[in-house]
């Protein structure tokens, strides 16, 4: 299945090149969305169903929607027309490089990182992935999820009361 | 390379989804107009084979030869993308619901994936791209309106949609379809708890939180389709025809099937999760266990009541379809976020709070 991992992977490096080339917004927005399908696949074909599933429906299901909702709402034609500076791509260029480099240095470390790590059995009972991630949320991470839930409320209510103009 | 496997996979690909749910598309489409013309008290197309049963094929030629018109002041690309994008995911999402238990030893499922409903849900929750690029692609302001009023009202329902079903799924402690199903098929069915170990008070009790859950399920299912009463983003009377104003032959065809199979597809889910899927009630020719051998004989019968079932609540789709007046769109968002949001979020700790009670 090796030709499915080319493939999807393609998919993925290809989305994320449209996001930084397409210059229409709707397109580019787009290309996300394939490069989040690209990603999706490629959690599955390491059996992690839960993750796959997930990030098709937060990210290209839910996300995503907003995103493309809001850049229809806007101007499209002036972002078309835009000019970039030639500092601009130095400064994409150094960026990359920079990211280059640091995949590089994190391959070499060591660890566990680059080593083949060896399978679990996704047969075995309780041993599918949503299970484990349920247990390691619920159970040895309960406070931290907790913690953010809290933290997620205080920014919808924040999100309520900013937008609520009479409020102020 | 597996190739049994593949082969298998696609035997149940063609038969099932393109022999079985794409007829059931079009003879939908043949049931809307006959259900539709007996309530107003019509006849109906009945001129097409015995019944008007062959209108669905007469309708097709049509679409197929009719003159493919793109207007010249769309946006080329993404106006025919979107036909597209609206029936693929429809028809993706057949692959994880099981429709028979089994023929040659072999499951009735494409895909036997441990995440089903959730897999189902983020399939689906991708039509809405279709829809609003088809708003945004026309490039004029009716179909616009109906792309944005779409998103819109997709995304506030995916919310009471996915949270309905969480307490089936904590009462039956798996994302398994297949697992779902055959645990109703012995122990009652979710919304007729009638044999097997559903026969007690518990299982009574917990039809309480379980039909809830149908009824906030059934409803969103009706606004994630855009069926009337929550047809708003193809509102006639407000938006011409909403987002395919601008679309004609085979590309409209293809927004008009993808909402019909988006329609199966939700009442096949709904089957499976509240109904038992292929089983019979009262535990008949249920196998002994998931692996058991099923006769053949037996196995058709399985597939055959799945889909007596998913016809029975298309009908139904039908007869609210023109029983109900369409809502207003403030009414649609206040009954959404306001009332199915809070009723699911409080079925979940109510599910939660009575399996701790009866351990």
């Amino acid at each position: 299945m090796t030709f499915l991992f080319y493939l999807f992977a393609a998919l993925a490096l290809l989305g994320g090149m449209g996001v930084v080339v397409c210059r229409n917004p709707v397109s580019a927005a787009f290309s996300m969305i394939l490069s989040f399908l690209g990603l999706a696949a490629l959690f599955i074909q390491l059996d992690a169903y839960l993750v796959g599933t997930l990030q098709i429906l937060v990210y290209a299901g839910a996300i995503m929607v907003l995103f493309l909702f809001i850049i229809m709402l806007l101007d499209v034609q002036a972002e078309e027309k835009r000019r970039f500076p030639l500092a601009t791509f130095a400064g994409a260029g150094a960026v990359v490089t920079a990211f280059v480099i640091l995949v590089v240095l994190v391959l070499n470390r060591g660890g566990t990182a680059g080593k083949v790590l060896p399978a679990l059995n996704p047969s075995a009972p309780g041993a599918s992935d949503t299970h484990r991630i349920g247990e390691l949320l619920f159970g040895t991470y309960w406070l931290p999820v907790q913690i953010v839930g809290v933290l997620l409320l205080a920014a919808t209510v924040g999100v309520v009361v900013l937008s609520k103009k009479e409020l102020k | 390379m597996d190739w049994h496997l593949l082969i298998a996979a696609a035997v149940k690909i063609v038969v099932f989804v393109f022999l079985m749910t794409l007829p059931l598309v079009a003879m939908s489409v043949w049931a809307e107009r006959r259900v539709s013309a007996a309530i107003q008290d019509r006849v109906g197309p009945n001129r097409v084979g015995p019944f008007g049963l062959l209108q669905a094929v007469a309708d097709g030629i049509k679409f197929l030869l009719k003159e493919d018109f793109t207007p010249a002041h769309v946006r080329k690309t993404y106006y025919w993308l979107a036909p597209a994008l609206t029936m693929v995911p429809s028809l993706l999402t057949c692959a994880v619901l099981p429709f028979g238990s089994q023929l040659f030893g072999e499951k009735m499922v494409i895909a036997d994936l441990d995440v089903g409903p959730l897999f189902v849900f983020a399939i689906a929750s991708l039509t809405v791209y279709g829809i609003v690029l088809a708003g945004w692609a026309s490039n004029s302001k009716y179909p616009f309106l109906g792309g944005v009023r779409s998103t819109s009202q997709m995304i506030s329902y995916e919310i009471s949609l996915g949270l309905s079903i969480i307490p089936l799924v904590m009462i039956y402690g798996d994302l398994n379809l297949g697992r779902i199903v055959f645990d109703q098929a012995q122990n009652g069915w979710a919304l007729l708890p009638l044999w097997g170990e559903g026969l007690s008070l518990k299982g009574f009790i917990l039809a309480i939180p379980i039909f809830i859950s149908f009824i906030v399920f059934t409803t969103s299912m009706f606004a994630e389709t855009n069926r009337l009463p929550f047809d708003l983003p193809e509102c006639e009377t407000e938006l011409v025809a909403g987002y395919h104003t601008e679309y004609s032959s085979m590309k409209f065809a293809l927004f008009f099937l993808g909402e019909y199979a988006a329609m199966i597809i939700g009442s096949g889910l709904a089957v499976t999760l509240f109904f038992g899927g292929w089983s019979l009630p009262f535990g008949w020719l249920t196998p002994a266990s998931p692996d058991a051998e099923v006769p053949f004989l037996h196995g058709c019968i399985h597939i055959l009541a799945f889909f007596a079932k998913v016809i029975g609540f298309i009908l139904f789709f039908i007869v609210v379809r023109w029983t109900l007046p369409r809502f207003r769109y403030d009414q649609l968002m206040r009954l959404g976020w306001v009332f199915f949001f809070e009723i699911a979020l409080a079925n979940v700790v109510l599910t939660a709070l009575l399996l701790w009670w009866l351990g």
